[in-house]
């Protein structure tokens, strides 16, 4: 199997993997970072959704051999300490029930408030759509991102 | 005789202490039955065993207390509101708790079971007692080192004070606590004493859940395991007939191909590899019986046309009632298979070794599982461990252990530590689904009142079951018949969150704002004058509260604004009373291009004593938000026993642009806590139908909602 060098949370890291394999599976499986969930492997539900250059984007999809020159966080590399304003505003309103999806929904949260500071409630829900919440937190989830909002801005 | 006993020696067997060796008291305990007498206190942490004590609680000697929470928790919240309950009356304070899920307990302990939303119910008395005398013993502690009285010393915050100022944290008396005996004599807290119970406490794992560390079934890993991709047959009525691994086996990571039964495990270095090499296998099915979607409509609609039911309640006549009346309604329901699709597919970790068989992974009935696992490989129920992780979601579906005694199976067979992992397609098409349900109610009108109500339900596998037939509005009718019949198919069904109610609820709440068009009342009114029947009956076997429903439904009338809402606004009502819980909704509705678009629901509900107000809005947010996606969206049929939707690009859920706003409101009162985890779900298509009702004129009958809205010529 070939090997790559892959930029993820501001670490070179190196993996052995077949070229086709998805990162979602390069990062549970070989990288050890599990924060990143599986729910569909089709890009239907959000739940594996990193950071590729800043763009929120679904890991599934994303075979590891055309990563070499680009930078990825996970939701591992979100904050050093927990404390991103979206991770913040995710606590304050007690967000998840199950929590499986939650990470998935941080990162697309996080990566839409980095492009629209002052986002309408319209342009939440429209922007959130992507990602299921199976409990369907959703109440929470738009409120914890106008909260966010707030605390970026 | 034998619950005497229990009583007199409850406490003393129930709860043991000792000192641990690394510092501090240790406390184990069993909710809901005595423990055996024997039963032996570990002396450090890591030897906790969940076979004498399902629960323990750690007093550190800084005064830290530490709680191993029994239930498994699959979002429903009870990890954290078990131990609020205990801390309550521990007299701690919130901040220095922290709750650990425990492993497996044995068979003393008959309640680790995610679901029914009894967690709550259950635990309450005997939680509370836990804590209760866990204080009591930290200030008898305390009186002896003072030299006082215990009556004259009292706790709070954690502290110990007696008449005199003195005080003492219950790190500094926690040695000579483990060492007395446990008291009998404790008083539990007044409720309006409260001081965490009522509290908005945070769900305890939500630093790990927004910064993504391992806490779920499927984040599980051991040395040396090997992951497993199970390819089972496509279709229900379908057996292995052959199959060819030429093409998996030169997959890079594959390393094992293996039969068991009429499925076919790939066992690889990684889940991608794994998945892989199922895909590339080629398998030869041979059909036997192959049943549709179409074939079942055409049962369920035979059945209710037959006579062949059983009753699970009769009151009055209908007989005379239906021939004596002025006018006669009848209509007929119909809902969907429904897969579970929690998020996290199902996956389990097995280890089986000559010596013991380990088993780790998100599983609603663990004990059960430990039972089938032990007949499957034919070990003792004592060899098998089995941990339990958080849960991406239940539903319902992870009651079922087959996935369980899938990974049992093959790491048996292959002699290694495995995972099995499926894929969502798996997941979606080896379910055990709601069942396919039709309901069909007649009703009759005399004289401008409810005068007779008869339903029946046909139900795919099985029926409604329990207490259900005497449910909301068994009681409220003289003249009263609930009958039931199913068909016996090959698909795989079950329990699938709010069993049953989850439709009959909408068919029930959709059929009355019929009725109460028809006698042109009101339709909340129609339901208040109907439970002044029930409200001072003497039948034991009504299962709810005629009192309580009433007053949850005049709850919510006032928060929506009932009736007096703006131009534009078109309401529909719905009330439900299932798991011990009475629930009312009233649904908002605007029509945007002519389409129904949902904007608030308010729901009024009476739980008893809320123990966590924020995680108890959030399960009934997510009720209410769960059952109008499914109602409305959500639809799952078979052909020659395949399922035909596979993946969520062909079966949708709700998603966040189409959900309303959810207001909650609970009906206060000190009446014993009861659960939320489902009965949120159950009214909310009946709100949703009938706002769509009083907007479009158009009633719905079957679920989704929007087939039959695409169907309708009001949309064009």
């Amino acid at each position: 199997m070939p090997n790559y060098t892959i930029h993820i949370n501001g670490k070179e890291r190196f993996v052995t993997a077949d070229a086709d394999a998805p990162l979602l599976w390069v990062l549970r499986d070989d990288l050890n970072l599990v924060g990143t969930k599986f729910g569909c492997g089709i890009a239907q539900c959000g739940a594996c959704t990193v950071h590729v250059d800043g763009v929120a984007m679904r890991s599934c999809q994303l075979q590891v051999s055309v990563l070499e020159d680009l930078k990825i966080t996970t939701i591992e590399g979100l904050s050093e300490d927990g404390k991103h304003p979206v991770q913040e505003a995710w606590k304050e309103l007690d967000v998840p029930q199950c929590g499986y999806c939650q990470a998935g929904q941080i990162m697309t949260a996080t990566a839409f408030l980095n492009e629209n500071k002052n986002p309408s409630e319209e342009e939440i829900r429209v922007a959130m759509h992507g990602n299921i919440c199976r409990c369907a937190s959703y109440n929470r989830i738009e409120k914890a991102v106008k909260v966010a909002a707030k605390k970026m801005s | 005789m034998k619950s005497q006993k229990i009583d007199n020696f409850s406490r003393r067997n129930f709860l043991k202490t000792s000192i641990l060796a690394s510092g501090g008291m240790l406390i184990g305990f069993n909710l809901l039955s005595a423990c055996n007498p024997v039963a032996v206190m570990p002396v450090d942490i890591e030897s906790l065993n969940f076979n004498d004590f399902n629960a323990f609680i750690k007093i550190s000697d800084d005064g830290y207390v530490t709680i191993f929470s029994p239930n498994p928790e699959i979002g429903q919240g009870v990890k954290t509101s078990m131990p609020m309950i205990i801390a309550e009356e521990l007299e701690i304070e919130w901040s220095k708790v922290n709750v650990v899920q425990g492993a497996l307990d044995s068979e003393n302990f008959q309640r680790q079971v995610a679901g029914g939303s009894q967690s709550i119910r259950f635990g309450w008395d005997a939680l509370r007692q836990t804590g209760a005398t866990t204080r009591q013993l930290l200030v008898n502690a305390a009186a002896i080192k003072w030299n006082v009285d215990a009556s004259t010393c009292s706790a709070s915050k954690g502290i110990i004070t007696n008449a005199n100022g003195d005080k003492l944290g219950y790190g500094e008396v926690v040695k000579e606590a483990a060492l007395l005996e446990v008291p009998e004599e404790i008083k539990l807290k007044e409720i309006k004493d409260f001081t965490i119970i009522g509290q908005e406490i945070v769900n305890v794992d939500i630093d790990k859940i927004i910064t993504g560390k391992p806490l779920f079934g499927l984040d599980y890993k051991a040395e040396g395991m090997l992951h497993a991709s199970v390819l089972r047959p496509p279709a229900f009525g379908q057996k292995l007939e052959s199959f060819d691994d030429s093409k998996t086996k030169v997959i890079n990571g594959v390393i094992e191909v293996l039969k068991f039964g009429d499925k076919i495990a790939v066992l690889a270095s990684s889940t991608w590899a794994a998945m892989k090499g199922k895909k590339a296998l080629s398998a030869i099915w041979k059909d036997e019986n192959l049943e549709s979607t179409e074939d079942h409509n055409k049962i369920l609609t035979t059945i209710l046309e037959g006579n062949d039911f059983e009753t699970r309640r009769e009151d009055g006549n209908i007989k005379v009632a239906f021939a004596a009346a002025d006018k006669l309604i009848e209509r007929t329901y119909h809902s969907p298979f429904l897969p579970h699709n929690c998020l996290e597919p199902m996956n389990f970790y097995a280890d089986v070794t000559a010596k013991k068989v380990h088993l780790v992974g998100p599983i609603q009935t663990p004990q059960w599982t430990v039972n089938r696992v032990a007949k499957l490989l034919d070990r003792e129920t004592d060899d098998i461990y089995c941990e339990m992780t958080r849960m991406g979601g239940g539903f319902g579906r992870r009651l079922y252990g087959d996935f369980a005694l899938e990974a049992a199976e093959i790491s048996g067979l292959v002699k290694k530590p495995i995972k099995v992992v499926f894929s969502r397609e798996d997941d979606m098409t080896a379910g055990t689904y709601r069942p396919s349900i039709k309901y069909r109610i007649k009703a009759s009108i005399k004289d401008g009142k409810l005068t007779g109500y008869y339903l029946k339900e046909a139900a795919i596998n099985g029926n409604m079951y329990g207490a259900i037939s005497n449910f909301f509005p068994a009681g409220c009718i003289p003249n009263f018949k609930v009958d039931t019949a199913n068909h016996k198919s090959n698909i795989t069904t079950g329990a699938w969150r709010a069993p049953y109610t989850n439709f009959l609820a909408f068919a029930e709440q959709s059929f009355f704002d019929e009725v109460a068009s028809e006698l042109n009342v009101d339709a909340i009114q129609l339901r208040l004058d109907l439970l002044q029947r029930v409200k001072n009956t003497d039948d034991k076997s009504i299962e709810y509260s005629g009192k309580r429903m009433e007053d949850t439904i005049r709850l919510v009338r006032e928060k929506a604004n009932w009736g007096k809402t703006e131009e534009g606004v078109f309401q529909g009502f719905s009330a439900y009373y299932s798991h011990n819980t009475h629930v009312a909704e009233i649904a908002d509705i605007v029509l945007k291009d002519g389409f129904p678009v949902i904007k608030k629901v308010t729901a009024a509900v009476d739980c008893g004593v809320v123990v966590n107000p924020t995680g108890a809005r959030n399960q009934v947010e997510g009720g209410v938000l769960d059952g109008i996606g499914h109602a409305m969206y959500s639809d799952f049929s078979f052909k020659n026993g395949k399922p035909d939707s596979k993946n969520f690009d062909t079966y949708r859920l709700i998603r966040m642009n189409e959900t309303p706003k959810v207001d909650v409101y609970f009906v206060k009162n000190n009446l014993s806590p009861t659960g939320l985890g489902e009965p949120g779900l159950p009214p909310a298509g009946g709100a949703v139908a009938n706002a769509i009702n009083a907007a479009l004129g158009k009633r719905i009958y079957s679920q989704p909602f929007v087939k039959e809205l695409n169907k309708s010529s009001v949309l064009g």
